[in-house]
């Protein structure tokens, strides 16, 4: 147990620094992903025309495999901690457009319209309104996105070790001290399962308004009782 | 520019389209270690996310298996397995796997709990077989959603697969990989763009299967 | 509203002067095929659904559940398919314990129809049909035949074949889904609130092909609605049914205006029953007056003769016969005679296929107070006062009265 946590000195951090710098790795990018993700998809509900090909390029861009993009972008800015949030800020749209996307849609046209006939204007009614009608949608997009980015950030390794709690990989084959392969594993695991239930906390205290527990299943059940 | 550049002449390099490290022979390996997995992560991902989503039950357990799947970092479960099993196909298959169940299983179970209670209603109360309304009653109207879900799948996969190069395995991430630690950008470049291609056609074979396979009636917009 | 006044649009020609058409039928005795035998519902929770039920549902009629929600009516009707298992009784179809046979063949030998159609939206109007056929074995092309057949009995238009639901109005599903449930020639047909989705215009129109559909196949139908109009309307025997699952009365429609059992029932029925109960007398012993009405190419001399009637006014027709108009006896000049001029008549009735509650209607909706009967044709037959409506009424209720707990007792079973 005591190998488990003894981290190589190569790594210039110890076990918790190499967690924090990997929340910021993975943890930044989806916050940038967001700020992002809002006007696109604000625009792409505007303009409905817009949407599938954002969707097309979201894609593609998503496709391209995180090892490359890092190579391709050492070239701009280097073997840094910005290499490998870059591509991670990518990435995060594809699952963040969609979600905002359709959590924005699904508001009822009759709230839409009652907003603006109490005298709501465009920009009050997005932010009063549809925001947070759509945080659940927006909040499952989050998480999947947040999951996804703490796994990816390990990749990060292969660049001159900046894949923060993914370097314990590169040191365990060296040093083939396979203990530091579980920790990355599964510290890396624990952390995305810690952010995701975070997540689900914060979307429980912004939407008071939803019964607890999966409400698609009760109005079923209710549906067919009589 | 740059990247451009690179990928004209990564393509216009005869020596790139023949031998065993040519484009023909990585993008055969790639298919097929992308196949395999989204074959596997299909065969667990559907008929579970179908049955439970038939009935209705196991939808938070299902939540929960999925965040643990998701959670776990597929670069760092294809070091471990290599580490603790040794090189071969194990330890490109688990982590592609575990990629690609959670898209498909969740999407599956959300896309049956979509369909219309009532068609299913009505069915039972034909004298319907359970089995045939799970088959022909729900999974029709859930076609649309549940192809999107092997889609997502798919796309992940394919990006992903690459890493089968860092385990000495071929692939498209050959290039990648070798092109990485020759300083060879034109061949990173050109790998990642047959990626990118090979995610698009993906997306066109999915739009034509969703195209042939999903009735006129079943609108999705 | 002539649907609702006349129920059996005159199929019945030897009316009786108490009770028209379709009605008069409660009065044949009927087999009982369906026997709910004091059937309980009770969930897990403790909710009690249904209480201690039992009921008759007479063959080769409609029985309809009616009440308020919460009443346990659906619940009833899901049972008897076996779609709820009751926690206590039996249901005996056509003396068999329903549990005697596998739930699914059940089914199979019973139409199910539901609120929103349910139809199958990957599947087009023909394959939906045949639904139910395909699952008994029928070949693919037996089964889509009989399936264009029953579009024409539900009064869908054969283009309609290959069209998808989302195609097709709400209406025109649910005329689907009536077919669909048609479409194995079951004995019985379950409806559990089938119109209740669709605008009144075309509920109307759904009702009246629903009752004529009954005339021709003559199915023994356990309908479900919380709407007392259309319990009425359609109802051969109407069970009223209150919150908690106890029958509170079960009776036909003419009996249940007449003599509500309580309370509840008569709240249930609405302030106006006394009116809708008129629904069920015909007007075929209307006296109507001919001398009235004068032709628009009447002579002098016949305007003259008919200025002494009774009536304080005077019918114009048409040279057809159809009426076009009333007028003072002194304002109309012999051949110029101006059709413009005229009073409007309002709505006439149809001689003895309408029922009182037409007539009424008529009268109070005409300027003169005077209604105007005309033939199937259109053309006038005659006029009456409200007065004498009035009288007609007070016959008929006396009549009603007279045959009434001898036709109470037949009609409800215990």
């Amino acid at each position: 147990m005591n190998r488990f946590f003894d981290i190589p000195s190569d790594l210039q951090h110890s076990w918790l620094g190499l967690i924090g710098l990997h929340l910021r790795e993975a943890l930044l990018p989806v916050l940038g992903g967001l700020l992002l993700a809002l006007p696109l998809a604000q625009l792409c509900v505007r303009l409905r025309w817009l949407y599938p090909p954002v969707l097309w390029v979201t894609t593609v861009l998503y496709a391209i495999p995180s090892l490359a993009f890092f190579v391709v972008l050492i070239d701009y800015t280097g073997q840094t901690e910005l290499t490998v949030m870059i591509p991670l800020t990518v990435y995060s749209l594809v699952v963040l457009v969609p979600a905002i996307v359709d959590g924005v849609r699904s508001v009822p046209q009759e709230t839409l319209a009652a907003a603006t006939a109490m005298g709501f204007g465009p920009v009050r009614r997005y932010v009063q309104v549809q925001l947070p009608i759509a945080v659940p949608a927006i909040i499952a997009g989050l998480r999947v996105a947040t999951v996804s980015s703490i796994s990816l950030v390990s990749v990060g390794m292969l660049i001159g070790n900046q894949g923060a709690l993914g370097n314990l990989l590169h040191d365990a084959q060296i040093y083939n001290r396979p203990e530091l392969a579980w920790n990355s594993v599964l510290t890396t695991a624990a952390l995305a399962v810690l952010v995701d239930a975070l997540l689900v906390g914060v979307r429980v205290l912004l939407t008071p308004w939803m019964p607890s527990g999966s409400g698609a299943t009760r109005t079923r059940k209710e549906a067919t009782a009589r | 520019m740059n990247v451009l550049h690179f990928v004209t002449s990564f393509f216009t390099d005869g020596a790139h389209w023949s031998g065993y490290d040519g484009i023909p022979t990585r993008l055969l390996e790639h298919l097929t270690y992308s196949l395999e997995a989204l074959g596997l992560a299909a065969l667990i991902g559907l008929p579970v996310g179908l049955v439970t989503g038939h009935y209705g039950k196991g939808g938070n357990a299902l939540t929960l298996l999925a965040t643990a799947a998701r959670a776990l970092p597929t670069f760092g479960l294809l070091v471990l397995i290599v580490m603790v099993a040794g090189f071969g196909m194990l330890p490109v298959m688990i982590p592609l796997v575990v990629l690609a169940v959670p898209p498909i299983l969740v999407t599956t179970y959300e896309a049956m709990r979509s369909v219309e209670p009532s068609p299913v209603d009505a069915a039972r109360g034909m004298g319907m077989r359970e089995s045939d309304i799970l088959l022909r009653v729900e999974l029709p109207v859930a076609l649309p959603l549940i192809l999107g879900g092997l889609r997502s799948a798919a796309i992940q996969i394919i990006s992903t697969a690459t890493i089968a190069a860092y385990v000495s395995l071929g692939g498209l991430g050959r290039y990648i990989v070798d092109g990485l630690y020759q300083h060879n950008y034109e061949k990173v470049v050109g790998g990642a763009t047959l990626v990118a291609a090979l995610a698009l056609a993906t997306l066109a074979v999915f739009w034509a299967a969703a195209r042939a396979a999903v009735s006129p009636g079943v609108r999705q917009t | 509203m002539s649907g609702l006044d006349s129920p059996g649009n005159g199929l019945n020609p030897t009316v009786p002067p108490v009770e028209s058409g379709r009605k008069s039928q409660t009065r044949r005795v009927f087999g009982v095929l369906i026997r709910i035998d004091s059937v309980t519902k009770r969930y897990p929770d403790g909710t009690v659904a249904v209480d201690r039920l039992s009921l008759d549902i007479p063959d080769g009629s409609i029985t309809v559940l009616v009440g308020p929600s919460g009443c346990g009516k659906t619940t009833t009707l899901r049972m008897i398919n076996r779609m709820v298992e009751p926690s206590e009784g039996t249901i005996l179809i056509d003396g068999v314990d329903s549990r005697q046979q596998p739930v699914n063949t059940l089914r199979r030998s019973m139409g199910y129809v539901i609120q929103n159609a349910g139809l199958f939206q990957h599947r087009t109007v023909v394959d939906n049909i045949a639904t139910v056929p395909r699952m008994l074995g029928w070949s693919k092309d037996k089964s889509r035949a009989r399936a264009r057949e029953l579009m024409e009995r539900v009064g869908l238009d054969a283009s309609f074949a290959k069209r998808y639901p989302y195609q097709l109005s709400g209406g025109q599903q649910q005329r689907v889904g009536v077919a669909r449930a048609l479409a194995a020639d079951p004995p019985v047909l379950l409806m559990d609130e089938p119109f209740s989705a669709v605008d009144p215009v075309v509920r109307k129109g759904l009702q009246d092909e629903l009752l004529r559909i009954q005339e021709e196949l003559g199915k023994t139908i356990v309908f479900v609605t919380h709407d007392i109009d259309e319990a009425v309307k359609l109802g051969t025997m109407v069970a009223v049914l209150r919150t908690g699952g106890r029958l509170a009365q079960f009776a036909p429609p003419a009996e249940l205006l007449s003599d509500p059992a309580d309370e509840f029932v008569e709240d249930f029925l609405g302030a106006d029953r006394g009116i809708r109960r008129l629904s069920f007398f015909s007007s075929a012993g209307l006296e109507l007056l001919t001398a009235p009405i004068v032709a628009i190419d009447a002579t002098a001399e016949q305007l003259a003769a008919r200025g002494a009637t009774e009536a304080p006014y005077l019918l114009v027709t048409g040279l057809d016969g159809r009426p076009l108009g009333w007028s003072e006896p002194g304002g109309l000049t012999a051949g110029q005679i101006d059709a413009g001029q005229l009073l409007p008549y309002g709505r006439p009735f149809t001689a003895g296929q309408d029922s009182l509650r037409a007539a009424l209607d008529c009268a109070v909706l005409s300027p003169t107070g005077w209604a105007v009967a005309v033939d199937a044709e259109g053309r006038a037959a005659g006029v009456v006062s409200q007065a004498a409506i009035g009288e007609a009424i007070r016959g008929a209720h006396a009549h009603a009265h007279a045959a009434g707990p001898e036709a109470a007792q037949k009609a409800t079973t215990r």
